[in-house]
């Protein structure tokens, strides 16, 4: 089963590696740890959210704005698409990481179209 | 083709309830589904019932349907594509070997014996009360496929229309399959963690049947009886879990007075006013010997404790004689372990009946604000019966009209209707 991890962060919260915020250092041992075990089968890191562009409205009439967006204070900081036997392997990974701490971590199973 | 019924009965007493709960729970397991598992189940004792009758009924019926079982679900899986590529990853198909269907059958049949049938049914209390899983889902998908209960008999012990059952089991073997919950038992030290899960989805089926939360009756034997199997089952699998035993000694020791708390028209009788003469000594005594083992265990937790709260109950011959000084610290270390304003109601009316109305009259006082309790029905009682000790007679009946508001059962209402009309005489 392939699982998306989807790394939520809070806009209020410090940024990765300022003072109380999460640590680099365990992000990155974490990622190390994660694609040497050879489950990693995609996935990504974002800009933070006041980088964000956001296209909407129907028709002709598009609306293009830019973050941040006061709105929405949550956001997604990165991903990890893994596959592995179940739902709770990818829970089991999502305990690890670090992003579970400093945020939270959604599971989302990938759609089997 | 329609199965003449008799046949099919004659078919399903050749194997028995335990035995189709356990092809079911190992079909389920194997092929990681549930509506293929059932169909495939139920097509074999379609088969069964042309074949038996005239050749005569196996010498292992239960081999001879699991066989039959388990090539029609090849089958099933070979005619639908999503279906193939399930069974691709389970890597099953070649323990088929060529042959004729029915010959096949036959044959794995023989070669199985009954050691051979695997009894999945732990695995499966495992999977059907998953954490992802709602609470909901779990006590149908338990009730659905561990007491073999049908879609209808669950509806009826929930007091909900069939169709609105059919689509909470769906809804739940859908969020199983696309979800990727595991089948078969946790590792052995991921057990323990989940082990509390599991008995609480029992617990909650036998409170449906003890306490029906709406509907004409006080109370609904099946869902009990239910309960208390499984858990007799969780048990015998799982002997060395002190708390799957404390739950089965809660149960049988609630069970043993189920025909003194309620009159036989039905209406509730509080615990004070039962006849003793009523309970089951012989329930008592299983549930007492499993508390007085269970309790001294490191792993003794809240089910152990409220069994050995029963367990003083049970053990007083009249309501006067029950040693309430023990039982408050019993609540005491409930309260430490799991607290709710459930357990601090009962603590309150446990430290009544040591020290007296005034006491608890505080300490229900400090409850008041309870969200929760000001909902619940027996809040309102016990302040009712404490004001009422206290000769605040009016508020005693302002209570009782409170607790009239809440939700509840008819019979319920009925005793509180009387009590009131007692307070006014």
């Amino acid at each position: 089963m392939k699982y998306a991890l989807l790394l939520m962060g809070r806009t209020q919260d410090p940024d990765c590696g300022e003072d109380g915020g999460a640590d680099p250092e365990e992000f990155m041992a974490f990622d190390k740890e994660i694609s040497e075990a050879g489950i990693v089968v995609g996935g990504f890191a974002l800009e933070g959210p006041d980088l964000g562009v956001r296209v909407s409205g129907s028709g002709g009439e598009s609306l293009v704005t830019s973050g941040p967006f006061a709105e929405s204070n949550e956001f997604v900081g990165g991903s990890y698409v893994i596959d592995v036997a179940d739902i709770d392997e990818a829970i089991a990974w999502a305990k690890k990481s670090p992003a579970a701490k400093a945020g939270h971590i959604e599971i989302r199973p990938v759609a089997d179209y | 083709m329609d199965p003449d019924p008799d046949a099919a009965a004659r078919v399903l007493s050749a194997i028995g309830e335990e035995d189709y709960g356990r092809l079911l729970a190992a079909l389920v397991t194997r092929f990681r589904d549930f509506d293929l598992a059932e169909e495939a189940l139920h097509d074999a004792v379609l088969r069964a019932v042309e074949t038996w009758s005239g050749r005569g009924v196996p010498e292992r019926p239960q081999a001879w349907l699991m066989a039959t079982a388990k090539n029609r679900a090849i089958d099933l899986i070979r005619s639908d594509e999503a279906r193939t590529r399930h069974l691709a990853r389970l890597r099953i198909e070649d323990e088929l070997r060529p042959g004729d269907h029915d010959d096949h059958a036959e044959r794995l049949g023989e070669e199985m014996d009954a050691a051979d049938l695997p009894d999945e049914r732990l695995g499966l209390f495992f999977t059907c009360s998953h954490p992802t899983l709602r609470e909901d889902e779990r006590i149908v998908l338990i009730l659905r496929f561990l007491s073999g209960l049908t879609t209808a008999e669950v509806a009826a012990g929930f007091l909900i229309e069939t169709a609105t059952m059919q689509q909470r089991i769906v809804r739940a073997k859908q969020r199983i399959l696309k979800t990727g919950i595991p089948f078969g038992r946790p590792a052995p030290d991921e057990l323990g963690n989940r082990l509390p899960g599991v008995v609480r989805v029992l617990y909650l089926i036998f409170t449906q049947g003890i306490n029906a939360t709406a509907g004409p009756e006080h109370t609904r034997v099946d869902l009990q009886h239910e309960a208390i199997r499984l858990t007799r089952l969780l048990v015998g699998y799982l002997p060395e879990q002190t708390e799957a035993r404390g739950l089965l000694a809660l149960l049988l020791l609630t069970r043993a007075r189920e025909t003194a708390r309620v009159t036989p028209d039905g209406r509730p009788v509080p615990l004070a006013e039962q006849d003793r003469s009523l309970w089951d000594s012989r329930l008592i005594a299983e549930g007492t010997g499993l508390v007085d083992v269970a309790a001294g265990e490191p792993g003794a937790g809240a089910f152990t404790i409220q069994a050995a709260i029963a367990a003083l109950h049970a053990d007083a011959a009249r309501f006067a004689d029950t040693d309430w000084k023990q039982i408050l610290v019993l609540y005491r270390m409930l309260s430490g372990l799991d607290p709710s304003p459930v357990v601090a109601l009962n603590t309150a009316i446990a430290l009544g009946q040591v020290s007296g109305p005034e006491a608890a009259m505080s300490a229900l006082d400090e409850l008041a604000h309870d969200p929760q309790l000001l909902r619940y029905r027996p809040f309102h009682i016990a302040r009712a019966i404490t004001l009422d000790e206290l000769g605040r007679t009016a508020e005693a009946e302002d209570a009782y009209a409170a607790g009239l508001e809440c939700p509840g059962n008819d019979a319920e209402s009925e005793y509180i209707t009387a009590r009131i009309t007692d307070l006014r005489r």
